[in-house]
């Protein structure tokens, strides 16, 4: 185990190395800075001045070492438009993107799976038609329409639910959250069930093919001939090997949603990291958007680590051992 | 007293696109406590699927269309569901063919005998973990207490068919249909489960039915030998009687395919031709287009000739004649 996870940190290293030095070439070699900082009646004095403040005036691979040392030693720059640094931006919103995708996760496990195993156990009869047909929908709406439509029914006509913000939050284990407060919670409902649609059904697709492909397996059959009911072949047998499956997509349909949430936090004004990005976009902050691509990128290589282990516990033909 | 198993006019067929595929179709047999009884056949003749008519373990769309099963007196056919449940595995065990996958490969092998132990009774776990331990011990796998927190994967084919055995044994069952267990298993191997599983058979005074499409595996194994040929049992007796003088043609046929010692370099007498295919069986006996004592009579149905303790269905019988 030590072995393997010192094997994928060299990885991340590389990993992160190349991302650096593409956001590096992208955003600061390609742009100019200094169109940026400086008004435009600027004079070419004024202009050395911050070049050379800057370190603008070395060459690229002075600059780029640069950059490197500055976030190694955790300087990922200030924001433009906080004036705050912007590993701090970021990690003050990451926790509302983290709540409304692990809510939108949790929820496609929580009805993705009974209605996969239901529609798997019974193939081509009208339940399985049904939830098949459901999850061609959770497909196939695009996300901001399909956002519109669950504010223009549940908060306009219904008016049962808030379609904006984040509501009160409360800090509980010191963690500030949602769930904490009925508010929070109202709030949470919509952006996440929007979240949620696509992934329930791609969790419900997932269950009944593991479903279909496991139960004509021998070990199945045999475990009847064991006697064990069909509710534990099902429970334990079957769902343990979908839950392979299951998990590898999963684990990377979370990157891609904290990275992807964009939409979602923008249609309910969710402050996430997914709006930070678009505002910061919008407002030229680069600093923000460099310091956002490299968390997402560090976000992702920690995921897949988790998922491997996460694998390994559930499949023991793969599980890495001690030496 | 009632016979261990008793099986009558059983016909179990699957309806397909293309017609109905009647893979058993009206098979009789008997088995007494402690009797071991060899069932063989070509492929497709539907030893298989008699095996896991009795389980009651036959797939949708397949179904027993007809016939009974009795099980020390017990229907079986059209029991109800949870009262076939809790009979396998308990009273009636299977071995399957392929160890390779008739083990979960995500669970342990602690966790898979353990449900096993509870799911007939009320055992605490460390009691179902000794029972476990004991019944590997039994099948002869060494330092069983370590072995039983492996998985699948880390055992040997051979091995993992002692574990589907000792499973099988865990209750010590009135009756167990080992489906060609031995097949896919090398030479040495085989001969060493069959002996244990004869032994342990013995002990318990268990019923075995052994599934085979090989006559020389059962020779020495079985007390009596059924002959399947496409969904019916076409011979029958005991195994001595049955293979010194065998009545049907298709026997004799089958005897020819079994290498002896004082034949070794010969080649074996083949069967001529295949199998009929299952949608596609000729009217009468089956086995007409391939036998060389066929006559017009044969395209009627031939009935069973009873003679003491064995019977056949063949209007023809090869009638005492010792083959070469
Ligand atoms: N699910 C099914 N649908 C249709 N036909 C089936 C099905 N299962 C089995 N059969 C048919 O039933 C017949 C008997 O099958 P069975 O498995 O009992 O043969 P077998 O004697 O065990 O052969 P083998 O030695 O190959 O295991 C075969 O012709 C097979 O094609
Ligand atoms: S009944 Fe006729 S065809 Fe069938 S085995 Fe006997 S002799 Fe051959
Ligand atoms: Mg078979």
């Amino acid at each position: 185990m030590t072995a393997f996870i010192i094997r994928r940190a060299l990885q991340a290293v590389v990993v992160l190395f190349l991302t650096a030095l593409i956001v590096f070439l992208g955003v600061y070699a390609i742009g100019d800075p200094l169109e940026i900082l400086l008004p435009g009646d600027a004079t070419e004095a004024e202009r050395a001045q911050v070049a050379a403040s800057l370190g603008l005036d070395q060459p690229l691979p002075v600059q780029f070492i640069g950059f490197l040392t500055d976030i190694l030693s955790g300087d990922f720059g200030r924001s433009f438009v906080y004036n705050r640094p912007t590993i701090d931006v970021i990690f003050e919103r990451f926790p509302a993107t983290l709540e409304l995708v692990v809510t939108a996760l949790v929820l496609s496990l929580l009805i993705g799976i009974p209605l996969g195993l239901w529609a798997g156990m019974k193939p081509r009869s009208a339940v399985d038609e049904t939830i098949m047909t459901g999850s061609i929908l959770g497909f196939s709406l695009p996300n901001f329409w399909q956002g519109m439509m669950l504010i223009m029914i549940f908060s306009v006509w219904l008016g049962w639910l808030p379609s904006t913000g984040r509501g009160d939050t409360a800090t509980v284990l010191s963690i500030r959250t949602s769930f904490a407060t009925w508010d929070g919670f109202t709030h949470l409902i919509l952006p996440a069930i929007n979240l949620a649609l696509a992934q329930i059904a791609l969790v419900i697709r997932l269950t009944r093919t593991g479903v279909q492909e496991t139960t004509p397996l021998d070990f199945v059959r045999f475990a009847r001939a064991r006697g064990l009911t069909e509710r534990r072949i099902l429970l334990v047998h079957v769902m343990k090997n979908i839950l392979i499956p299951i998990v590898t997509v999963l684990g990377i349909e979370f990157g891609s949603l904290i990275a992807f949430a964009v939409v979602t936090e923008t249609i309910f004004a969710w402050p996430g990291i997914g709006k930070l990005i678009i505002d910061s976009i919008n407002a030229l902050d680069r600093p923000v958007i460099v310091t956002y691509i490299l968390f997402i990128v560090t976000m992702f290589i920690v995921i897949n680590l988790l998922v491997d282990i996460l694998y390994s516990l559930i499949d023991p033909r793969i599980r890495v051992r001690q030496p | 007293m009632t016979p261990l198993l008793e099986i009558e006019g059983l016909k179990t067929h699957f309806p397909t696109a293309n017609g109905v595929v009647k893979a058993v179709d009206g098979v009789d047999v008997t088995l007494s406590k402690g009797e071991i009884l060899g069932l063989v056949g070509e492929s497709g003749s539907g030893k298989s699927i008699t095996g896991f008519s009795i389980m009651g373990l036959v797939e949708p769309p397949g179904e027993i269309v007809e016939g009974s099963v009795r099980f020390k007196g017990e229907e079986l056919v059209g029991a109800p569901r949870e009262r076939l449940r809790m009979l396998r595995g308990d009273r009636i065990a299977m071995i399957f063919q392929d160890p390779m996958m008739t083990l979960n490969p995500v669970l342990s092998i602690a966790t898979q005998m353990i449900e096993t132990v509870q799911a007939h009774r009320n055992t605490p776990r460390r009691q179902a973990r000794k029972q476990a331990r004991e019944a590997l011990a039994r099948v002869g796998i060494p330092s069983p207490d370590e072995r039983l927190d492996g998985y699948p994967h880390e055992f040997s084919g051979g091995m993992r068919q002692r574990v589907a055995i000792a499973i099988a044994l865990l209750h010590e069952p009135d009756l167990i249909i080992a489906d060609e267990p031995t097949t896919a298993l090398d030479v040495t191997i085989q001969s060493q489960i069959l002996a244990q599983v004869q032994k342990l058979c013995a002990d318990t005074e268990t019923g075995l039915i052994w599934i085979t499409h090989d006559l020389g595996v059962v020779a020495g194994l079985a007390h009596r030998i059924a002959v399947m040929y496409a969904g019916r049992i076409v011979e029958h007796g005991p195994a001595d009687a049955l293979l010194d003088d065998p009545r049907h043609p298709y026997t004799q046929g089958l005897i020819g395919c079994v290498p002896a010692a004082n034949r070794r370099g010969e080649p074996l007498d083949r069967i001529p031709g295949t199998a009929p295919a299952p949608l596609n069986r000729p009217e009468g006996c089956a086995f007409r287009p391939r036998c060389t004592r066929a006559s017009r009579t044969c395209e009627t149905e031939p009935h069973q000739t009873r003679d003491g303790l064995r019977g056949w269905h063949c209007f023809h019988p090869v009638a005492g004649e010792v083959p070469a």
